[in-house]
Parts: C-alpha cells; structure tokens; sequence
C-alpha cells in the first residue's frame, strides 16, 4: 500500500448531465500526492458531482477518473480503493446517526474499513482527543452543536487514515469559532501526514485563501486554476473574494461589484419587534435565558452566535412555532400569539433547513404560498412571473426543489417568505450554504427590501461580511445575549481588528477555559507539529487496516459494522421496539380469540301461526340447541324482511297454520327457513345446523310415533373423527396463523423504511463510499431485525402455549427453524420493497399492502391452500406466508417432525435468499 | 368561512399533487381496489368450495365407486385416491382437508341393512371448512347411498318438508362477499396509511412547521389531508364499486349506491381522521409504520367481516365498538347485500361520524403538542 508516486488522482475530459442538465462539461484535473485544493464556483455548477465522481459515489458518464492508478469505471478498482478515500457530504453531519453516540459514531465508520478492536480503539481515543470531543464520547450525535457535528463528521472521515480527503463545503452553517478549529485541525492532520491529498469545495473565500490551489468553476468548467497568488494577479483582484466575482463572466462582460449596504435613513421610534426576558426551556436544558432586545421598523438586524446557542429557538418563539416559557415578545405591537392569523399575514419566515415541497415546481410553491397569504387571484400570475425574474429563478420554474443546488433552493424559500410583502421578515440563517455572488445578490434584495419598502429583517448568520451589513448585531451564546450593537461599535469594544475576532474574542471569553485545543493564529501556514493538536493524528501502524484477514472474514466483519449500528439504533428506539414485540403479543391476544369461526349464539327468530304442541315441540328443539339464541317472535310476514334486512336476526323459522294437524296426519307439513347470505360461511354453517336440528327432532319423533326401534333408515354410519383438534376449538386451530400472520407483517414493515429511509435522509453516502458490498449492505440491515422477529416469535410461541393452553405436538425445533427462515424471508421482502421505492411511505403502503393480501387470503390462514385455485394459489405459493403456516399448524396441532417440513424450509430459505438477491440488483451502490 | 373553505381548497390541492408525484403510490391505490379486489374475489372461499377430499377405498366396490364420484365440483375437488399409509403425512402438510375411508365389504354390508361404518377423517385445523364440508359430505353421500339402492332419501324421510332459503345472496356465492370484504379492506388500509404519512413526511421534510407559520391553522392543514385523500380513495371506492364489484365479477349490489357513497364518505372521514391521530403520536415515519400496522390489522379481521362480532369474546366486543369499521361492516352488509335503506342503517353512520370527529378533535390538539415537542 505505498503511495502512488504520481498525481493519485486524474481527471480527464469528465462530462456529466443530469436529465439533460449539464453538470459537468469536458473537465481535465490532476491533483498532486499531499497537495491540498480548494474547489470554489457558484451553486450547481458542478462542484459536488466533481467530488462525488472522484470518490466514486456516483457513475461516471463520459471521460476518466483515475484515482491511485486505477479506473473508477471498475468495481473493482472502486472497491480497492475505497479504504483509501474518506469522504464527507455537503450537510450539517450528514453521515452521523443521531441516535448513535459520538464514540459509536466513529466506532462504525472504523468498522467500515476493516480496523480491528485495538486499532478502532485507539484510534477513536485520538482522534477524539485531537478534535476536542473526548469529554463527551456517549452524548448522541443528534445533540451536538453543528460545530462539534462536523468535527465529528470528520472523526469519522479520518478513522481509516486516508490517503485522499475530500470534503464536500465542511463548514456550511458552523460558527466562526468552530470553523476556525475545523481547519486549525485540517492543517494540524496534513502537517502529521504530508502525504495525504486534500480536496475540499468551500462557499467560504476565507477558507479557499488557505489552501495552496484554488480551483474555481463555473457552468460546469474549470475557469481558474493556481495558487490564490496567481489568480490574484490574473484577475487584477485585491482578494480572493473579489477575485470570484470577476470569474466566470463572459469576457467583456463588467465584473459585479463588491455590495455595498445603503446606510439606513433611521426612522426612530417606531419597535417592529420586541422581545423581553424570553425564555424557553426544552426538559432540564434552558435553550434561550432571558433574551431582550429591540428591532426597529426597517431595520435590519443581526444574529450571530455559536451553533446551538438558541438563535433558532428565538425565532421559532418569535413566529409563534414554540410557546414561550417565560417572558414577553410582541410583535408589529400585538403580543406573539400562535392563533394570531392577522399577525402572520405581515411576517415571511426562512427556516434554517429547506421546508418548501420538494414535490411541487419551484412555480407551484411560490403559488401556494401567493393563494395562502391572500394575495388577489388577478394579481397571482403577475406576482410570481415578477417574483421568479426578481430571484433569478426563472430558469428553474418548472424544476422540483429537490434536483436544484442548495443555493438555488435557498432562493426560492426567500422568494416565498417575500412573496406577500410581509412588513417583517424573520431569516434564520437563509445564506448557509450560498456562494458568495449569490449571497451579495440575497443581500442585494434585502437592502431594497429594508431601505425601499421598509421592511424589518431579522436575520441569523455565520458570515460575518453579512454581519457587517446589519444595522445593529446581537451576539448569542448559550442562550444568553453577549452583545448588541451596531458592527462598528462591537468590533470597537472589543478592541479586535475584524469583527469576526471581536466576536471570537467574546465568544471565548464567555467559555472560560477553552475544551477545545486552543486556536493557532490563521496565518500560520504549517503549523509547528504538537502545538495545534496535542497528539499526532497519523497512524503509527500504517497497516493496521485488516488487508491480511481473508475475504470472507472481512465480509463478516462487515455485515456485523451495519448490523451492530441498525442494532443500536433499534434499541435506542424504545417504541418502535415495544410495538414490535408487545404490539404482536397484544394483536396475537386479539386476533386469537376474535378471530374464530365458533358459531354459537345465532339470533332467531320463529313466526308460529299454529301455536300447536307439535309447533311449540318443534321451536323447543331450535332453543334448546347452545347454536342459537331466541329472540321475540314474529307476529307477522313483514317482519321477518325488516328484522332480517336490519341484520337483527340470522334466521327465521316459519311454521304454516295447521302444521300440527298436517305432521299427525303424515301430510308432510313445509317448514320454511329464510337465513341470511350475507356472510355467506355463517349461511352454510346456519343450514347446517338447521338440517341438524331437525334430523334430531325428527328422530325423537319417529321413535315417539312409531314407537321405540323405529328410526329413519340410514344406509350406513358416517362416522366423524376431528383430526388435529378434536374438540374443534377455534383458538387452538387460529393462534399458529395469528403467529405466520405477525411475524411477517410485522418484520416486513420494519425493513420497508430500511433503504429508503438512508436514501431520504442521506446517511446512505456513508455505504456508498465505503469498500462495503451491496449484499453485505443489504444483510446487514437485516440482521438485527430477525433478531426483533425471533425474540417476537419466542414471546408469542411462549404466549400460546403457556397462557392460551394452545397444545403443542410437534419440534419446537422445526417451529424455531422455520420461524428464523421465515423471519428472515419477510425482512428480505421488506428490504426489496425498500428499494423498489422512492419515499418511505411508498415503503410503508408497498410493504403492507402487498403482504397483507396473500398473507390472510392465501396462506392457509382462513381458508385452506388446498382449496384456493388459479391466480390466487400462485400468489400464495408465491409468498413465504403460506409456507410458515404449514409449518406453525403443522408444529402446533399435528405433531409434524422436521423431516417432514424440509420442503417448506427450503422454500423459505429459497425466498430470503431470492428477495436479497433482487434488492442487490435493484439498489445501486453509485448513484447517477 | 370563505377564506377557511379556500384554504381548505389550496392546502386539498397540494396535497393531490403530492399524490401525484409519487407513482408508486398511484400503482398501490390502483392496484387495491382492481387486482387485489379481483383475486380475493377469486381466491377467498369461506363457503365449502374446492375442498380437497382423498379417499382410501379397501371395499373398491359399485357403490364406494358412486359415492366417490358423487363428491364432485364445485364443492369438492375430484377425490384422490390414496394408500392407507399415505393419509397421515398428506394431511400433515395440508393436502386434503377430508378422508374418506371405505372399510371391506362396504357395499355388501349396505345390501344387508347392517349400516356399516364410514369413516370420515376431518382436518378440525381448517375452521372455515371442517365444520360445514363435514355437513356436505354426509348429506351428499346419503343421497347418492339411498339412489343407489333405489330407496328415498333422508330427506324424503323426514315427517316434514324443510326447503332452508338463503336470503340475498340464494346461491351462496363467495365472490358477494368476499369481493366487498377486500373493498372495504382496502379502504381501511389505504386511508390511514396515506394520511399518516403524509403528515408524518411533510413534518420529517419541515413542512409542517412552515404552514404554521403562514395564515393557516392546524385544523385546516389536518382537515385539507382528509379531504384530499378522502375524495382520492372515494373516487376510487366508486371506481372500484361500478367497473371491478359490479362489472367485472356481476356483485348485484340491493341497495342505494348513492347511500353506499355517503357511507363511504362519512367512513372516510373516520380512518382518514385516525390515520392523522397516530401519525401525531409517532415520531418518525418506522415508528408510525408499527404504530399503524396493530391498528389496521385489528380493524381488519376483528371489524365482524369475516367472522362476525357475536363470536368474539364479550369485552372484544366492546372494545371493538371504537373502530369505525364495525359499524361500516354493519352499514355495508345491510346496505349492498340485504338493500337496507336509510332508516335502518342510519345509526352506524351516526356513530362512524361521531368517531370520526372525536378523532380530529384529538389529532388536532395532537397536532400542537407533537410540534412543541419536535423542536
């Protein structure tokens, strides 16, 4: 594993589109082993698909990446050489589990690549160490600050000690503070490994200053490449961030001039919002103590704080989104209140993360927003032509928000927060993630917002040139407010130079003794070894990685990293576990005992127009009979429609004037016997009975008649013998299919949101770059949910035989057996239907619809399999259902061995196997 | 009020777009109410039909030959002829329901008015079948017996004559039945699936939190969901009544179809409003996944369908008295198959509203409290 002498990765003559949108367009690069480069362009020009294509999350189309000698067009180059490429996605923490600890965090990803215990444990420590988390290793990943997430993100990156590091905009919506650390921390890891190369794409210009190559793009092109020196001197800028603006211009066109903010004509007195002592509290964590402050009408103001110090929850207190647990705000004069429909009219609010609908047009969302704040139906059409020409969207009118760049989505939220002419705008970091044209545009619109229409903004940001635009700024930290005043001012109390290190300055004062490692000055280009992290990052066993382990034990190896992670997140979710156990107990309970095909107790009634002995004898025989119930009589022929119709009674027995003289007299009397067909099984089982009790009483007669010997001549004796369940008990005969019924509704739901799930969310780039197979992927997943199954099944088998008394005649071998492969086939199904779909609640409906029919109709559950024919036999036979259910009647009530249940096993077998096999082919490992 | 039924218009139409999106969701709906309709129909016989019979015959005479053939489609299937030793391990797998056992000289001991035995061994694990196929068997094999020997039937023997009519469905046919069974299956599954999801997907997606923000409130967001996919699943409830229940498989339906409309509608509004309950009670799509899956089940095989209430255990019965689609069973039952009209199936609509709406009120409080929380 000696590092390739060359550039370790080429790019060459890359072309990539996306439904016919170019991306990418002919792209030729070489990165230099140990080199370091900043990517920078404007939003959805291709910088994320570049570094996606580079480690081979997504498939090349046209061209050539060859990365450490090998062509990614070949798995199995892919595969070789993941465990040299750490990789992080653009987004707060985008492969943590938030659910999982910092520690389990890092242990999963070490597990990913192979380190054995000793070296994930080391590891782990260190890193930890380095980035300052070590005081925390079992707080959960979802409740770090978004710093302390990236930071963790890159634990996780550099666990394997990659030879490549490419990080997709790593510092998108961080503070100051911890963007600082972040790259002290970078450059501490590349001063320790010289070797490793480091490509990075960045909105920050700041940031792309420190890196020794400065790639810019633009329209899917390379439109600069060198050092920041040479593309000073190239573009006549002063600084990097001037620089950008001139790139990528047609030529001749004049570069965008720096924005300036108009100053403010202040209008004094007027308070658009104010807030005092306001105080929220989530359990024992106070997450904004206290905060008071004023906003003029058209002013702009700011909000800078770390990430996590309740600038967000300020806001959502502010619109009305969370209660407020102390103190007051009031907002255009009238006190914050959620029902005040009147108030919301005159806001326009920008979340921090996207909440616009990815599944309605970039025109179809600004509509619903113009119809839901009133605006006039005549004016609609025009508002939003306007509004898509005034924020630059008109090119993606007709686009879902989902296929655009973050910067072009963040648009369009403003668009819709706009859209109304709202008197006050609430943005809470709506910039994150924007190139800086973009963001200068955004500014643009806000200064014609505030200084034309008047309009107040209160904005949040971790830029600190937006910073400087705001008329007056508030410094948060944990909870509290630090600082407020107009930029100038702040940056002057401080006595710091920039306002970012006046704001560094008090955000360090409030911490008190820093628990992260203190920050080098930002000029320092190589750092001194030791002085920026207190342990050396490197590896001192290089090959520590698993390469002499055999393949096979490093598939298990790595079935077992996926499974211990889904494994932990399952059990951290404590409802879903219970559902999935003591909901089945309880539905076994249920369906045992409602489910049941007794018939006693049918409604009847008699219309008696001869009121003879012979009559009353004959009605004696049907109440006395435990199937039916006698309910009052019928008095006359139109009643029986009604009651009958009504569903009051299942039967009516209608004995015709002069019965008893026409049975005396040998006239053969009719009877007549109406029974109501709409359930058509109680129907049969209701004629049944009926042909039941009169052979009985005609029985009784003929001997009480013709005196004792004489019967009805039968020509011979069936004799009945209930095989199985002699005493045709209907729980005995049910709770075995109520336990096939479960144990594959249930486990199958489970798996549905699996894979989409990771998609929708995004965790799935973790597999995707990892050297982990598809199938190991797949099986992985699966394992910990047979194992919900099997502790399930154990509780339900116990359930039955223990506390229902359900006899048991066979091998709880075999059941045990059966039920492990056939748990292990409804999972497999789940995962294959998680696949096959977009969204989990496509999952969630595919998994329960398509299981729920075969399973109840044509398994064997209700009615037998060996009389179900055609289409609806072959869907039986076709799922594992009715298999299971061989087995569970067979284990229960027949006392069938193994021996005998070996073909159902092997169809079980054959289903799991064949499910995860089509789930393999289905999912992709690259994406497009 | 305007401006509520307006919102209610716009936050309905999203919501169908939503739906549209998604064509796999579109398959599913489609698929419920026309395939699945159609294979349950065909598949699902609660009446004896098709019954899998084997025979061991030790007599091999004419009349053991005769009887045999008499058990004959569309009850039975044409019986097997099997070895003695074979019966067991048959019928441990489940491949006959019923077992014929002619003893030697069967016929011969019939001639000699000695009413032999006839051994019928019954598979009692098949609840549906044992009990009533059993009755089949004996009644179809005395008549072919007493044929044979040119003698009257058992039922001409009887002192009197009893012609057992079934009301509304004469002929039991199980596609009747079966086929309404999977509509309103369908319907349960569908409606609170779609409509917990959907809220569950636009809070996971933050939408949620930017309607509130906007001049809308959380009981028109939540009453636009059960409007839109209400009218979606009722279109294809009335789709799937005309062209698959009565085109395809000829259902006569007794009653008001327009009734059966309303029903549906007020039925809708019930599942759809609790599909809204427990996507607020959830906290993340797999969560409601399994929350869901107990809920619908139940009401699925314990609604008195498939086996009706008066078998279940008293305080089931009770308990089952909450879920909506007993009282849509019973109003369904009555309506289409016994062509009950409005005065006599008005009360179970009365109540399935009254859930319904005791649903929503619950859900909306729900609403807020779930969004306090997730922030």
């Amino acid at each position: 594993m000696t590092p390739t002498a060359a550039a370790p990765v080429v790019v060459a003559g890359v072309t990539h589109r996306y439904a016919g949108t170019l991306a990418l367009d002919g792209v030729s690069l070489a990165f230099a082993q140990g080199s370091s480069t900043a990517i920078i362009g404007p939003d959805g020009v291709g910088k994320s698909t570049l570094l996606g294509l580079v480690v081979g999350v997504r498939r090349l189309q046209r061209g050539e990446i060859t990365v450490f000698d090998g062509s990614l067009r070949e798995r199995a180059v892919r595969d070789a050489v993941a465990p040299r490429i750490a990789y992080m996605p653009q987004g707060l923490g985008r492969n943590l589990y938030p659910t999982l600890s910092v520690a389990e965090n890092v242990d999963f990803h070490a597990r990913l690549f192979g380190l054995d215990a000793a070296a994930r444990a080391e590891r782990i420590a260190r890193l930890l160490e380095a980035t300052g988390l070590d005081p925390f290793p079992d707080r959960l990943a979802g409740q770090l600050s978004g710093g302390m997430k990236q930071k963790l993100s890159l634990c996780c990156a550099l666990v394997h000690d990659p030879d490549l590091l490419v990080l997709d905009e790593p510092t998108t919506g961080v503070d100051p503070l911890s963007r600082r650390q972040f790259w002290d921390l970078i450059d501490a890891i590349r001063h320790d490994r010289p070797t490793m190369t480091v490509i990075v794409a960045t909105a920050y210009m700041d940031e792309a200053a420190r890196f020794e190559r400065v790639i810019a793009v633009a329209d899917g092109r390379v439109v600069a490449d060198g050092g920041l020196a040479e593309i000073l001197a190239e573009t006549g800028a002063a600084t990097l961030e001037d620089a950008y603006r001139g790139l990528g211009r047609p030529p001749g066109a004049a570069p965008a001039e720096a924005f300036v903010m108009p100053p403010r004509v202040a209008d004094h007195g007027a308070v658009a919002i104010e807030a005092e002592g306001l105080t929220r509290r989530f359990g024992a964590f106070t997450a904004v103590d206290h905060v008071s402050f004023r906003i003029e009408k058209g002013e702009i103001f700011g909000f800078l704080g770390s990430n996590g110090c309740g600038k967000t929850t300020t806001m959502k207190m502010l619109t009305g989104l969370l209660a407020i647990d102390e103190g007051s705000a009031t907002l255009l004069g009238r006190p914050v209140d959620a029902a005040d429909i009147g108030v919301r009219l005159r806001v326009g609010y920008v979340s921090q993360s996207f909440s616009l609908w990815e599944e309605l047009t970039v025109r179809a969302n600004l509509t619903l927003h113009a119809r839901l704040y009133r605006v006039e139906e005549a004016r609609v059409a025009g508002l939003i032509e306007e509004n898509l020409v005034r924020f630059d969207l008109a090119d993606h009118a007709d686009a879902f928000p989902a296929a655009l760049p973050l910067g072009i989505r963040q648009r369009l939220q403003l668009a819709a927060a706009c859209l109304h002419g709202p008197e006050v705008l609430i943005l809470d970091e709506p910039t994150s993630g924007v190139d800086p044209q973009a963001r200068d545009d955004f500014w643009r619109r806000l200064a014609e917002l505030s200084r034309r229409d008047g309009v107040t903004i209160f904005v949040s940001t971790h830029f600190m040139n937006e910073a400087e635009r705001c008329d007056r700024i508030s410094l948060m930290h944990q909870g509290r407010v630090l600082a407020i005043g107009t930029p100038a001012d702040l940056t002057r109390a401080a006595g710091a130079p920039t306002l970012e290190d006046a704001f560094i300055r008090r955000l360090e004062e409030a911490e008190g003794p820093s628990q992260d490692p203190p920050a080098p000055s930002r000029s320092t280009a190589a750092p001194t070894p030791g002085a920026t992290v207190p342990h050396s990052l490197a590896s001192p066993s290089p090959t520590s990685r698993s390469a002499g382990r055999g393949r096979v034990a490093a598939s298990v190896a790595l079935v077992w990293a996926f499974a211990r992670r889904e494994g932990l997140e399952i059990l951290r979710d404590r409802v879903r576990v219970s559902f999935a156990v003591f909901g089945s107990l309880l539905l076994l309970v249920l369906f045992a005992f409602g489910v049941s095909f007794d018939v006693e107790n049918l409604p009847f009634a008699v219309h008696d127009r001869d009121r003879s002995i012979e009559s009353g004898r004959l009605i004696e025989a049907f109440t006395g009979s435990r199937y039916f119930r006698e309910r009052p009589p019928i008095s006359d022929e139109s009643e029986i429609d009604r009651r009958l119709v009504s569903g009051e009674l299942r039967l009516v027995v209608t004995i015709p004037p002069g019965f008893g003289a026409d049975l005396l007299n040998a006239r053969r009397p009719e009877v007549g016997i109406a029974i109501d067909g709409a359930n058509t099984f109680r129907a049969e089982t209701v004629k049944g009975y009926v042909q039941g009790v009169v052979l009985n009483w005609a029985q009784r007669y003929v001997t009480e008649a013709r005196g004792p010997g004489t019967s009805l001549g039968l020509p011979f004796d069936l004799r009945q013998r209930w095989a199985y369940n002699q005493a045709f008990v209907s729980v005995d005969a049910i709770t075995p299919g109520v336990i096939m019924l479960l144990l594959v509704l249930i486990p199958s739901a489970m798996t549905a949101v699996g894979v989409a799930r990771e998609r929708e969310i995004g965790s799935i780039a973790n597999f995707e770059a990892s050297p982990a197979s598809i199938v190991e992927f797949l099986v992985g997943k699966q394992l910990p949910y047979v194992a919900v199954g099997m502790v399930s099944y154990a509780t339900l088998a116990a359930t039955a035989c223990l506390a229902f008394g359900v006899p048991f005649r066979g091998s709880w071998f075999a059941l045990t057996f059966g039920a492990l492969l056939y748990v292990f086939a409804a999972t497999a199904f789940g995962l294959l239907v998680s696949t096959l779909v977009r969204t989990q609640v496509a999952a969630i409906m595919a998994a329960a619809i398509l299981s729920v029919i075969p399973t109840i109709n044509f398994s064997g559950f209700i009615n037998p399999m060996s009389s179900i024919d055609g289409v609806a036999r072959w869907m039986g036979l076709l799922f594992p259902a009715s298999w299971f259910q061989t087995i569970a009647i067979g284990s229960f009530a027949k006392g069938v061995g193994v021996l005998d249940l070996l073909h159902c096993d092997l169809a079980l077998a054959a289903f799991g196997i064949v499910f995860i096999a089509a789930a393999a082919l289905v999912l992709k490992k690259q994406e497009a | 009020m305007r401006r509520f039924l307006l919102n209610l218009f716009r936050l309905g139409v999203k919501e169908l777009w939503s739906l549209r999106h998604d064509p796999m969701m579109l398959f599913l709906i489609v698929y419920a109410f026309s395939a699945a309709v159609i294979f349950v129909s065909a598949g699902v016989k609660l009446e004896v039909s098709n019954a899998a019979v084997a025979v061991v015959d030790e007599d091999r005479s004419q009349l053991s030959a005769r009887m045999i053939d008499a058990l004959a489609p569309p009850f039975f299937k044409t019986p097997v002829i099997v070895a003695a030793e074979e019966v067991d391990r048959a019928m441990d797998v489940g491949r006959f329901g019923f077992v014929l056992h002619f003893p030697p000289d069967f016929e011969a001991d019939v001639l000699r008015g000695r009413a032999p035995g006839l051994g019928l061994t019954i598979d009692a694990t098949v609840m549906v079948q044992a009990g009533n196929g059993a009755a089949y068997v004996q009644s179809i094999l005395l008549q072919e017996a007493a044929t044979w020997l040119r003698q009257k039937g058992i039922e001409a023997q009887l002192p009197i004559v009893v012609t057992p009519r079934i009301w509304f469905n004469p002929n039991i046919e199980g596609r009747w039945f079966s086929s309404i069974m999977q509509l309103i299956n369908s319907i349960v599954i569908l409606s609170i699936l779609l409509v917990g999801a959907a809220v569950i997907r636009e809070r996971e997606h933050g939408t949620i939190e930017h309607l509130l923000v906007m001049p809308v409130s959380a009981f028109e967001i939540a009453l636009a969901k059960i409007l839109a996919n209400g009218a979606v699943l009722l279109l294809a409830v009335v789709l799937s009544m005309e062209l698959v229940v009565r085109g395809w498989l000829g259902v006569p339906i007794a009653g008001s179809r327009a009734l059966f409309l309303l029903g549906t509608t007020i039925f809708l509004f019930s599942t759809t409003a609790l599909g809204i309950l427990i996507a607020t009670l959830a906290r993340s799509m797999p969560q409601f996944a399994l929350m869901s899956i107990p809920v619908f089940t139940t009401m699925l095989l314990l609604s008195g369908n498939m086996t009706p209430l008066e078998s279940m255990p008293t305080v089931l019965q009770w308990a089952m008295h909450a879920s909506p689609s007993v009282y849509f069973v019973q109003f369904a039952q009555g309506l289409l198959y016994r062509g009950a009209t409005i005065d006599i199936v008005w009360k179970p609509l009365v109540v399935m509203a009254g859930l319904g709406a005791v649903f929503l009120t619950y859900a909306t409080h729900r609403f807020h409290v779930m969004l306090s929380r997730s922030a």
